[in-house]
Formats: structure tokens, C-alpha cells, sequence
């Protein structure tokens, strides 16, 4: 979709990548996290995506270490922040319903060692489509719901339950009744999984009925969607609302249709962790904007 | 629409292939005369998994499936159908351009699962 406005402005420097996004007074927001100063005083949150646990392969040599290096690295924040949020495959997919619980057991345990005890968790396709999230929620609890926090709605939807990758009529009409219930300028944070959009189908970076639940969000002037799946940092605007995928922490996927086949980019010896990362998102609340920073898996 | 024909049900879709995503799509019976081309979809391949069809000619891709519910999708030829164990799902396509396009499952189906794709060729008629 064409980009008719600067909905984005990015800045390079303090250590990581900036996006300022929403609809308010952009350069001002930008200002701000040049400066770094205490602009930002109302709250921030970090995402993880796609940790994978239980991959192995050339692609990620220290698979068994990457997670933890993250765990490391968002505990090192100078600040902490209210909550973080982990946006699906957080195991890597397996045939064996025991080994699928292992691996979510494993990874419970080893984000547990997170200083910030409020974490909400998501699923990918690799931890719920084969049982429609039934191991997941026995770990981690529902696969959407929706919270509050200091004046953002944040609700997370679930579109991969469902192994052909659809929300679901159900789903669709419990996000329209919470949507009705929300005053018409609410401060609305959407995290998912997969792309709400048609980013590239014929690699599956698609949800079948995203279109729906972009729809019902579209009346609302104040939306962003957080979601991961891509495996890449990667923003796009639905009208006025803007979508931001996350990295991932086990390996990178190239840009969509940039090669044959979407495999992964292998692992550079040169520069281990290449591509993989967490995000940190300040949202300042009244002007309804979030400002993201890219950070690495190790400081380097 | 199930259609019944040598004991086993049918799904028979018919998608024309046109340049600019025109794409038309109903279910209706495959023409005696036109080509099938029978593939299987299990863990976690299509066999075959490389399909070369002529601009211009109707052909009936026919995908059988034994075990879990699996998809076809080829998204830049508008094409896709849940393969759905115990039948066969036929799709109808009339090649509207040339070229080389992606097709996979589209349905989570296993540990496999993102290894299941093809390519279909799409040339000229000679």
C-alpha cells in the first residue's frame, strides 16, 4: 500500500535502530528519543519473537544459547520495563506432544530468570497449530485476550491456532464486541503472530482472514500492530494503521521473495547473531505514538 | 460441491488463470478431453512437486492425501483447495500467463510442514 505521509521516521544512534510510529507530532517524538532524556516518562515494553526453542540446526549454532543471551541482554536494560511480551513460536514445532511440552516447559523455566515478572505470552503456528493451542494453554494461558496498561488497550489475537491460518468467526466477533466497548479514540495495541496483511502469501506471511480484523480496527484512529513471524524488522501501513514484525532469536529469514525458497540466512561466523534481536517499544500514550529500538542479542 | 465418481468423492474446482489476477473460480466438472494430473500431498511433500502447464490449456490438477487435512495454494495463479483425506480435490486452471509460480501447503500439517512446496512452469503452446 503507498506510504502518502511520513508515518515513520528512523534514526540511527544510542545503540540501536529508532522508529518513531503513530499519528501525532512525528518530528517532536523524534526529538525526543534523539535527546534520550526523560521525555518519555510514561511507560515502555519490550518484544521477543520467534525464539524457536528446541531447533537445532546450521542456520543457529548456539541455538541452546541464543535465548538465554536475550534473557541476559533485557535484564541488562538500564531500566526495566512494565512488561514484556513474547509474540508466538516460542518452541520450534515438533510431531511429539511430549517433546512439544518439554520444550515449552524448558522455555518457561528459562524465561523465568527475566527480572520483569509480568510477561504475556503468545503462539506461533510452531507451538499451536498442531493441537490448536491445547499444550500451549496448559503452560502459558489463553491464546488471545486482551489487558490494560496506564491508559493503552493492548489485545492479543490469535491466528494460528488454527492450522490453515484464520482468526475465525468466533475470534472476529469477540474482537468487534471488545472494539465497541473501547471509546472511539482509544489507545489500541494489537499483537499477533502472523502479518494481519498480505505481506508476501506465497511464503504463508499471511493470516487468511487478516483482512476482517483489519476492518474492524480501521474505525479506530489510534492502532499499531506488533506481530512476528517474518523472522525481520519490517514496517507497513493498512490506511492508518501501522504494523511492525519483530526479529527473531533463533535465525533470519530473508526479504519476502528475495530467493527461491524462504529459508533461513545461514549463520555468519563472522558476526554470530547476525539479524536476530529484541525490540523495545516507548509509548507515549496521549499523543498515541511508539517509538522503537532495535537491540541486539549481545552488545557488540 | 462433492461430486461421487469412481467410489470416491470429487471436489472439482475450475480456476482460469488470467493476466492481472483475473481469476474466475466455481465448481464445475473437469472436460473428458483435458489433461489430469494426479499429485499426492503427504509429510511432507508433493509428488510431483514441479508442474509445467501451456499458456491457454485447461488441465485438472487432481491432489489425493492420506492421514491429516493438508492445502494447496498458489497464490500468484489464484489457486488454492484444502486436500482433504480419503478424496480427491480436483482444480481446474487455464494458464492465463507465463512464467514460473510457488505453490505450498497452506495448512500446518507437521514438523515438515514448510518443506512442502512446488513450482508450476507455465509455458507457451509449442
Amino acid at each position: 500500500m503507498k506510504q502518502n505521509r511520513r508515518d515513520f521516521l528512523k534514526l540511527v544512534g544510542l545503540g540501536g535502530v529508532v522508529f518513531a510510529s503513530g499519528l501525532g507530532d512525528i518530528a517532536g517524538a523524534a526529538d525526543k528519543a534523539a535527546a534520550k532524556t526523560a521525555a518519555y516518562d510514561d511507560f515502555f515494553f519490550v518484544q521477543l519473537s520467534d525464539t524457536h526453542w528446541g531447533f537445532e540446526g546450521p542456520p543457529n549454532p548456539d541455538a541452546k544459547g541464543t535465548l538465554r543471551k536475550a534473557v541476559a541482554a533485557v535484564n541488562s536494560l538500564s531500566e526495566q520495563p512494565d512488561f514484556i511480551v513474547f509474540t508466538g513460536d516460542l518452541t520450534h514445532t515438533t510431531d511429539d506432544p511430549k517433546e512439544r511440552r518439554r520444550r515449552m516447559a524448558e522455555f518457561r523455566d528459562i524465561v523465568g530468570e527475566l527480572k520483569v515478572k509480568s510477561i504475556r505470552f503468545m503462539p506461533g503456528e510452531h507451538d499451536a497449530s498442531l493441537d490448536k493451542g491445547e499444550a500451549f494453554q496448559e503452560f502459558f494461558g489463553k491464546t488471545h485476550y486482551t489487558f490494560d496498561h496506564k491508559g493503552v488497550h493492548f489485545i492479543a489475537l490469535d491466528n494460528v491456532s488454527d492450522p490453515a491460518a484464520r482468526i475465525g468467526d468466533d475470534q472476529l466477533e469477540w474482537l468487534a464486541t471488545d472494539l465497541k466497548q473501547q471509546p472511539h479514540d482509544a489507545r489500541i495495541v494489537v499483537f499477533t503472530h502472523r502479518p494481519l496483511f498480505d505481506l508476501y502469501p506465497q511464503w504463508d506471511w499471511a493470516t487468511r482472514d487478516g483482512a476482517k480484523a483489519v476492518d474492524l480496527l480501521l474505525p479506530h484512529p489510534n492502532v499499531t500492530v506488533f506481530y512476528g513471524h517474518i523472522h525481520q524488522e519490517h514496517h507497513h501501513m493498512t490506511g492508518h494503521i501501522p504494523h511492525h514484525a519483530a526479529k527473531s532469536l533463533i535465525f533470519p529469514l530473508p526479504v519476502a521473495g528475495s530467493q527461491p525458497k524462504r529459508a533461513p540466512l545461514p549463520w555468519d561466523p563472522a558476526q554470530p547473531y547476525k539479524g536476530l534481536g529484541f525490540r523495545s517499544v516507548e509509548a507515549e500514550v496521549q499523543k498515541a505514538e511508539y517509538v522503537i529500538t532495535e537491540r541486539p542479542v549481545q552488545k557488540g | 460441491m462433492k461430486l461421487s465418481a469412481r467410489g470416491f468423492k470429487i471436489a472439482v474446482m475450475a480456476v482460469v488463470l488470467g493476466v492481472g489476477a483475473g481469476v474466475m473460480s466455481a465448481y464445475v466438472a473437469a472436460q473428458p478431453t483435458e489433461q489430469v494430473i494426479k499429485v499426492s500431498a503427504k509429510k511432507f511433500a508433493f509428488t510431483p512437486n514441479t508442474i509445467t502447464l501451456k499458456k491457454g490449456v485447461p488441465v485438472v490438477l487432481e491432489f489425493t492425501t492420506e492421514g491429516v487435512l493438508m492445502g494447496f495454494n498458489a497464490p500468484d495463479l489464484g489457486a488454492r483447495a484444502d486436500i482433504v483425506p480419503g478424496q480427491a480435490t480436483r482444480i481446474r486452471i487455464v494458464p492465463g500467463k507465463i512464467g514460473r509460480f510457488t505453490f505450498f501447503c497452506d495448512i500446518f500439517c507437521g514438523a515438515g510442514h514448510e518443506d512442502m512446496t512446488g513450482m508450476i512452469t507455465v509455458v507457451e503452446p509449442a
